[in-house]
């Protein structure tokens, strides 16, 4: 039997609620796209403000990685819909993130030389 | 029998779309790309023989503007999935064709500063800075027009009818390889303008 | 996208629609060339791989002539060294790993019951890639003056080691197309990888979870992860090198400040999750092999998938330990010691379960259970070999020597290629309908077997007696002399045992025993459709109740707890030979029409590096053909309307 009668027969929905992403209710609007694109923008100039302190420079990397790390999460939960997506998406993306930075930091230690 | 395809419009087994999957895959597969290149770029930093060094290339309020440009043409796309998403083949043409323009902006400061500091002696071969500088931007620069090649294809398609709320997959799918290039611009930015020891 | 299809027919549509149906008339040779069928392009691969072997085998024979000797001539340095490193770049990438994606393709549809893969043109893209990369490659060696012995293959050892690898010092063309050629398989294995995912997560027949899957399957999602996230990895590595060699740039140039050991962290990055890439499909083979000659299930099952997944998250931990004399220190050799010592564990787990499989079962000794049962114990050999280089101190005494190669091979030849062959003898029934003969089958492993010991097994000691790797002669008074011989004499033995398999292959291609659909009595679901399988598979998509769903139909157990068959109304005639419909039509399943496109992108590949090598104005006229190949298969419809 087709996958579409094997889910009649079990009383299963045919497309799954989080499946894929059908629901006009859990879609962002318009206007709150621009508005996460204005929060984007003012974060960013943030940034560049804070290039130009003069501060303590452990602290600037701090500040601006937590900065960056905040419009990189907004733009793929919201412009990327990972939020309202499949959890395997998520799951997918956090992995090929994590593996990226586990093995990178891994190389840079060593070399770097505070791992010998 | 059911005269069923054997690969459009399949119920799947975990009831996601087989193109959004590959997608999502694909993307945390460049993930490792982009990585590499970076971790290359941070290893040598700061360890160039020879300058010119970035300190004395970088133009920050300028690359400020083109991240900003790049920055600004994501909400662009977006504006673009949900006009198609809502019926609206007309503005979605209208944002994607935007979204294709605030890209090739970008790639126009890209090729402006490249040229600059190419002038002022940087090249590929003359250190580790111009080796490791210009093969990362220069990826994610080769990563961004192929992007804005498969917007424009989108938009010829979508002139000629092509495209309707039915296939919003379509522009869905651009439109998160679009995302991607500029979630890897706003790493890059801040890792190698802004954190300069 | 089939939703975006040109809306007006052209004249120019008009034509291609009509090439592809003449491809579709599946006796033709254009039916190969734009086939998108998964068992023909797991026929194709399968082949390919198979040639590969063969060439890869002759450059091993050529370097075991030479150093059957002490103070030999037979072959010059520079032609050693380009033997050695085609020798290994082939068998990695261009045996192994098509190999498995033969059984990939010929299976995993079959496995899950489903029609095809997720995307079947990007499955034909893999292949033209692959096949594309692999003539490339070789055709590196005419690019010398093969006449007069320079051989223009590449010299840089497979693993191609900065700053060797860099222009002063290889001459020569041979490390550009080694660094293009590899470009070309990883884009053929990425591709894979991805499709092979989506097939997998996403086609799954009716009532198939995730733990029904057969173990094979399993093994192909984990290496299909594994490909995904380590390619990009060695991409990144050769377009450095790339860089470094066709434009000066510094990535591994000492002079610049640049570090040679960066290469070996990007290469063995992605190299030790590519020695899992290439040894858990012989894993996933002999999972399905040991049931279905015991009959009995999996012991296990559980374990033996985990194990697998383990063995990929754990493999991305322990790169380093190709690199613990390179001075790195010893908190780096110390952690990554301890990891490599856990990966033993996983892979461990499995033997056991094989073995536990075996014990007590009623064992048939049928060629594939030969091969599976010759794979468990040699890659016990060789895991045992790698165990001892996990320990730092003593990798410091084997590390570059012929220690090395012996473990690698026990575990690649005594692992993978064992499996391989095996795969080979257990699936050839099902995809030509013939028995390959079982006394030529027996003969063939014994001479592999005991060849492939005499051949391997001598290089343990002539490594701990200090032979180096990578020499192209040594001095007789070394004390390598016996042990150097009998690996020459074990080649030639292996070279005999290859023979004797493709007399066996050809032979019982025109005159095998009719096998029918399920020789073996076997357990899993590609056996419960006719032999050979009909283009669309499945007459009528299964429905999966259980783990080895097929067997539950054919056996059940009666009341003293003996297994039993199912009588009329169970499943063994679920594809009566009588139904079989030799025309592809008038059955109502459409299947994917044929496509030139993926051939065509394919080749704008070879024609870019090669215009990278010798003339720039090649690589637009390459880019523009991959495009034309993209946009030509994004533009067509999947299938067209008859």
């Amino acid at each position: 039997m087709t996958l579409a009668d094997y889910r009649k027969k079990r009383g299963e929905p045919l497309i799954r609620e989080d499946a894929d992403d059908a629901h006009d209710d859990k879609h962002p609007s318009a206007m709150e796209y621009v508005q996460i694109g204005v929060i984007l923008a003012i974060i960013t100039a943030v940034e560049v403000a804070l290039y130009y302190i003069d501060m303590d420079f452990t602290l600037l990397v701090t500040l601006l990685c937590m900065l960056s790390v905040v419009k990189f999460s907004m733009v793929v939960l919201w412009f990327m819909h990972l939020k309202f997506d499949a959890t395997l998406f998520t799951v997918l993306f956090s992995s090929g993130m994590a593996l990226t930075f586990a093995v990178f930091a891994v190389i840079i230690a060593v070399q770097r030389g505070s791992l010998t | 029998m059911a005269h069923a395809t054997a690969t459009d419009h399949m119920e799947t087994s975990t009831g996601i779309d087989n193109r959004k999957l590959l997608m999502w895959l694909f993307l945390a597969s460049d993930c490792l790309l982009f990585g590499s290149f970076i971790a290359a770029y941070l290893l040598y930093r700061g360890r160039s023989v020879v300058g010119p060094y970035p300190e004395d290339l970088f133009d920050i309020p300028f690359t400020s503007v083109s991240a900003f440009i790049l920055l600004m043409s994501s909400v662009t796309m977006v504006l673009a999935l949900a006009a198609i998403q809502r019926g609206n083949v007309r503005n979605m043409r209208i944002w994607i064709f935007t979204t294709a323009v605030l890209g090739t902006l970008f790639i126009g400061g890209q090729v402006f500063e490249f040229t600059e500091f190419n002038h002022e002696g940087l090249s590929l071969s003359t250190n580790l800075f111009g080796t490791t500088f210009f093969v990362l931007t220069g990826f994610h620069g080769a990563h961004v027009t192929v992007g804005v090649l498969i917007l424009m294809s989108l938009f010829v398609v979508s002139m000629r009818g092509g495209i309707q709320q039915k296939d919003s997959l379509a522009v869905e799918l651009a439109g998160l390889y679009w995302h991607f290039v500029d979630i890897v611009w706003i790493v890059i930015f801040t890792l190698v303008y802004l954190i300069q020891p | 996208m089939s939703s975006i299809a040109v809306p007006k027919r052209s004249p120019l549509s008009e034509a291609l629609k009509g090439a592809r149906h003449a491809a579709s008339d599946y006796g033709s040779i254009w039916s190969w060339i734009a086939t998108v069928d998964h068992k023909r392009i797991g026929i194709l691969y399968g082949v390919s791989a198979f040639v590969f072997f063969v060439v890869g085998g002759v450059e091993a024979l050529l370097l075991r002539v030479q150093l059957a000797q002490p103070d030999s001539s037979f072959l010059d340095p520079d032609a050693y060294n380009r033997l050695f490193t085609m020798h290994g770049t082939t068998m990695v990438f261009l045996v192994i790993m098509p190999m498995s994606s033969a059984f990939f393709n010929l299976m995993v549809p079959l496995m899950i019951g489903a029609r095809d893969v997720a995307f079947p043109r990007l499955n034909a893209f893999s292949y033209w890639t692959f096949l594309a990369g692999a003539i490339f490659l070789n055709a590196s060696f005419f690019t010398g003056d093969i006449l007069s012995g320079n051989l223009g293959a590449p010299d840089g050892g497979w693993f191609g080691y900065a700053p060797l690898n860099l222009p002063e010092f290889t001459q020569g063309h041979g490390m550009d197309f080694w660094m293009l050629g590899l470009q070309m398989f990883g884009v053929a294995s990425l591709a894979g990888g991805f499709n092979f995912i989506v097939t997998i997560l996403n086609m799954r027949a009716p009532g198939m979870t995730l733990f029904r899957m057969p173990v094979f399957v399993w093994m192909t999602l984990v290496t299909s992860f594994l490909i995904i996230f380590a390619m990009p990895v060695i991409a990144v590595a050769l377009f450095e090198l790339t860089f470094d060699r066709l434009f000066d740039a510094n990535f591994f140039n000492a002079e610049a400040g640049g570090n040679p050991l960066l290469w070996q962290h990007m290469f063995w990055l992605f190299g030790h999750p590519e020695v899992y890439i290439l040894i858990l499909p012989a894993f996933g083979i002999i999972s399905e092999i040991l049931p279905t000659f015991s009959r009995k299930p999996l012991f296990g099952y559980a374990f033996v998938v985990f194990s697998g997944v383990a063995i990929g998250f754990m493999s991305w931990g322990v790169w380093v330990h190709h690199m613990y004399t390179t001075g790195l220190g010893t908190v780096a050799n110390s952690a990554f010691g301890i990891t490599t010592i856990l990966i033993a564990v996983p892979t461990g787990v499995k033997i056991f379960n094989w073995m536990a499989t075996l014990w007590g079962g009623s064992i048939r000794f049928r060629a594939p259970l030969m091969f599976a049962v010759g794979t468990v114990a040699m890659f016990t050999i060789g895991g045992l070999s790698g165990v001892m280089h996990s320990m730092v101190p003593s990798d410091f005494q084997q590390q570059d020597s012929y220690f090395v190669v012996a473990h690698f091979h026990y575990v690649l030849f005594g692992g993978a290629i064992f499996a391989l062959f095996g795969g080979i003898y257990y699936w050839f029934p099902k995809f030509t309908g013939k028995l390959m003969n079982e006394r030529l089958g027996h003969i063939n492993f014994w001479l592999m077997f005991i060849g492939f010991n005499l051949t391997f097994f001598p290089m343990h000691i002539s490594g701990l007696l200090g032979m180096p790797r990578r020499i192209y002669t040594y001095n007789s008074d070394m004390g390598w002399n016996l042990w150097n011989l009998m690996s020459t004499v074990g080649a030639f033995f292996i070279a005999v045992s290859v023979l004797v398999f493709l007399f066996n292959f050809f032979r019982s291609l025109r005159r095998g025993d009719e096998s029918g659909p399920d020789p073996w009595d076997a357990r899993t679901l590609e056996w419960s459709i006719p032999s050979p399988p009909p283009e669309y598979n499945f007459k009528e998509i299964p429905t999966v109740t259980g783990l080895d769903d097929f067997w539950n139909q054919k056996y059940h157990e009666d009341e003293t707890g003996r297994i039993v068959p199912t009588l009329a109304g169970g499943s063994a005639e679920a594809e009566a030979p009588e139904e079989e419909d030799e025309s592809e039509h008038g059955h109502g399943i459409h299947m994917p029409s044929p496509s030139y496109m993926p051939l065509i992108a394919s080749s704008g590949f070879p024609i870019v590096a090669t215009g990278l090598i010798y003339d720039y104005a090649l690589v637009p006229v390459g880019f523009a053909l991959i495009l034309i190949g993209i946009f030509g298969w994004v533009l067509e419809p999947a299938t067209e309307e008859e």
